[in-house]
């Protein structure tokens, strides 16, 4: 390696490093500070806990006084849910338009792209009149049915760009041989899609995790509310329960985490799987 | 084990023929191949008879029964693909089996096929192994195994060896026919590689923008191509043409000249005077020599030297090139003039629509 190309490597890393302080920052504050005791959390907000100032009280109260694991549960429930249905229907979907010509699949293709480019939550007030009428008002279903019109349309177009990269050659293989359309797709195109599948969920799962917005409008009772929606009932008007909303920020950040640590070898696969060959 | 009936085959996209009027006759435990330039339409042929494109007009038949509106898997072919088309997430017993389990094939009898394919095709070591650990060879090997093991009545070869380097192309080349004497089914056999064609086929069907040219055996179609594209296209380097006209007819000889080689008699009755012609003559079927039933004069302009045989590119009168093989350890040198001579059978001559001109000579 010369100078020159050294100190360009040093100078990326430096701007990444400086992104990721960015990007990462935040979070480690509020993690950081969810140890502390309320009094450090605002005297030394950056420091890290130590003996004086650490504490789990945050997490007990969270623990003891809310329905925190209701709230888990509920969160869980309808982020896999919508993940596997996204999935599921958006593979689906992408083989059957990628495969198959058929009177308005063209027509079809263009109405799913528009849900790429149109915000979900334009359509709120319609949701919840839908919802209200549906009789799904204040369920998980009316979220899950929500985030999987949400999750559905940059699913099949991910999906649909790894489907054409499958040689055509394989499905037909498949028909000399016998196989039905159906176990064509499960049991020749599904197994070849991993990556892809890994990076579409990833994409589901954290805008759904996250979301507020449709907790908020479409959820009333604690038995419906989910861990973003919770965590709420710790900020008040007049006082802020900081040391309560940090420890359930920080619970909440675990499970994206520990999905995107499980994935992310297959994410990484499917990201780049294309770009170099 | 089958026959193959195409009558009348045609296939269109929008406004482009792909296929027009294509009729052919295959007999059973036949080895035929589809042999052509790319684009002629060999391998759409070869998906419509396999049942992955459909038919614009016309009919299939295997084993007489008509095929037209059957799903690939229940007209009783096999296709090996020229990608092989292996199942990468399968091992390669998985392979071969998979198919199998959905034809209503029992365990065992997949087991007992599995083994013998295996054996046939010397896989027995790789069965456990993927795809992705195979080496080309081997892979073809398996694909050709997932074909054996449907038992079926027709293969179809798309290309197959397309993919191998020379030497494997050659020892794969010599173990499909193995195939085919032991299993004496009936094959088709798409390929653009010729020396595949004549060394494989017991009868090639020479396609050309949508139509059959000729078909016939190898050695009919090398000596005795029906038109000028078959003349062309069977044999390598491929055949030297002349334009020649037909100076006089006397007695059922016709007396044929051109620009650039001696005028010489032809035995043919079908000759009128003024007709254009085109003579034909292969460069292996041209030796050096003094004066002969066919005659032609140039310059060495360029020598290639292959070891058996060189092959010398030689500017005549008219300034055209011609190529003729010279074997024999004296090669020509560049700036010789040549005189090269061919045998009255070897010369082929062509009417003005590109068709065959039969001579008492071809008898």
């Amino acid at each position: 390696m010369t100078a020159e190309q050294r100190a360009k490597s040093l100078s990326v890393h430096l701007v990444l490093i400086a992104y990721s302080v960015l990007a990462v920052g935040p979070i480690l504050l509020v993690v950081m500070n969810s140890f502390k005791v309320r009094s450090a959390i605002f005297g030394s907000p950056l420091a890290l806990p130590d003996a004086t100032t650490f504490s789990l009280v945050g997490y007990e109260k969270v623990f003891r006084s809310s329905h925190i694991l209701t709230y888990y549960s509920n969160s869980l429930i309808v982020t896999l849910v919508s993940m596997a249905l996204v999935l599921l229907f958006g593979a689906m979907a992408a083989w059957a338009l990628t495969e198959y010509r058929f009177r308005g699949s063209t027509a079809l293709a263009l109405f799913l792209s528009i849900g790429i480019m149109v915000p979900i939550r334009l359509g709120s007030v319609a949701i919840l009149n839908m919802m209200r009428s549906a009789g799904l008002n204040d369920t998980l279903t009316a979220l899950v049915l929500v985030y999987v019109a949400q999750g559905l349309p940059m699913s099949i177009f991910i999906l649909s760009e790894f489907i054409q990269q499958i040689p055509k050659d394989l499905r037909d293989a498949a028909r000399c041989d016998g196989v039905p359309e159906t176990r064509i797709f499960f049991e020749v195109v599904a197994p070849l899609l991993r990556p892809a599948i890994a990076t579409v969920a990833v994409f589901t799962i954290v805008p759904i995790w996250n979301d507020l917005w449709f907790p908020l409008i479409l959820t009333s009772s604690d038995s419906t509310h989910t861990v973003t929606l919770g965590v709420q009932q710790f900020l008040g008007q007049y006082i802020t329960d900081w040391n309560s909303v940090l420890a359930a920020l920080s619970m909440a950040i675990l499970p994206v985490v520990l999905i995107y640590v499980i994935l992310s070898r297959q994410l990484i696969a499917g990201l780049t799987s294309g770009a170099v060959k | 084990m089958a026959n193959l009936r195409i009558e009348h085959l045609n296939k269109r996209y929008g406004a482009t023929t792909v296929l027009n009027d294509v009729n052919l006759d295959i007999e059973d435990g036949e080895f035929v191949v589809l042999v052509g330039p790319s684009g002629c339409g060999k391998s759409t042929l070869l998906r419509m008879i396999a049942g992955l494109d459909g038919a614009s007009g016309g009919d299939i038949q295997i084993a007489g029964k008509l095929v037209n509106t059957l799903a690939p898997a229940e007209r009783g072919i096999a296709m090996v693909f020229q990608s092989y088309a292996l199942y990468p997430h399968m091992n390669v017993r998985k392979n071969m089996t998979f198919g199998l389990k959905f034809t209503g094939v029992p365990p065992a009898e997949r087991d007992r096929r599995v083994a013998e394919a295996a054996r046939m095709l010397r896989l027995d070591e790789l069965l456990e192994r993927y795809p992705r650990d195979l080496s080309g060879g081997q892979r073809q090997r398996v694909a050709i195994g997932r074909a054996i093991v449907r038992e079926p009545a027709v293969f179809l070869f798309d290309e197959p060896l397309s993919n191998l380097d020379a030497a494997l192309r050659v020892s794969t080349r010599v173990e499909i026919a193995n195939l085919h004497r032991m299993l004496k089914s009936t094959i088709v056999y798409v390929t653009h590689d010729q020396v595949e064609a004549m060394t494989l086929a017991d009868r090639i069907v020479v396609m050309n923008k949508g139509c059959i040219e000729q078909v016939g055996r190898p050695l009919d179609l090398y000596y005795a191509p029906a038109n000028l594209f078959v003349a062309g296209f069977i044999g390598s380097p491929a055949m030297n043409f002349f334009e020649a006209k037909v100076g006089s007819v006397e007695g059922g000889c016709a007396r044929i000249s051109g620009p650039g080689f001696r005028s010489f008699d032809l035995p043919a009755t079908s000759l009128k005077v003024g007709d254009s012609l085109t003579v034909g003559v292969r460069p292996e079927h041209l030796g050096r020599g003094e004066d002969g039933p066919f005659a032609v004069e140039g310059v060495v302009e360029l020598v290639e030297r292959l070891g058996e045989a060189s092959f010398a590119y030689v500017r005549r009168a008219d300034d055209r090139l011609f190529v003729a093989e010279v074997r024999g350890r004296q090669t020509p040198t560049p700036g010789e003039r040549a005189t090269l001579i061919a045998a009255a059978r070897d010369v082929h001559v062509f009417d003005a629509a590109g068709l065959r001109v039969t001579t008492q000579n071809d008898a």
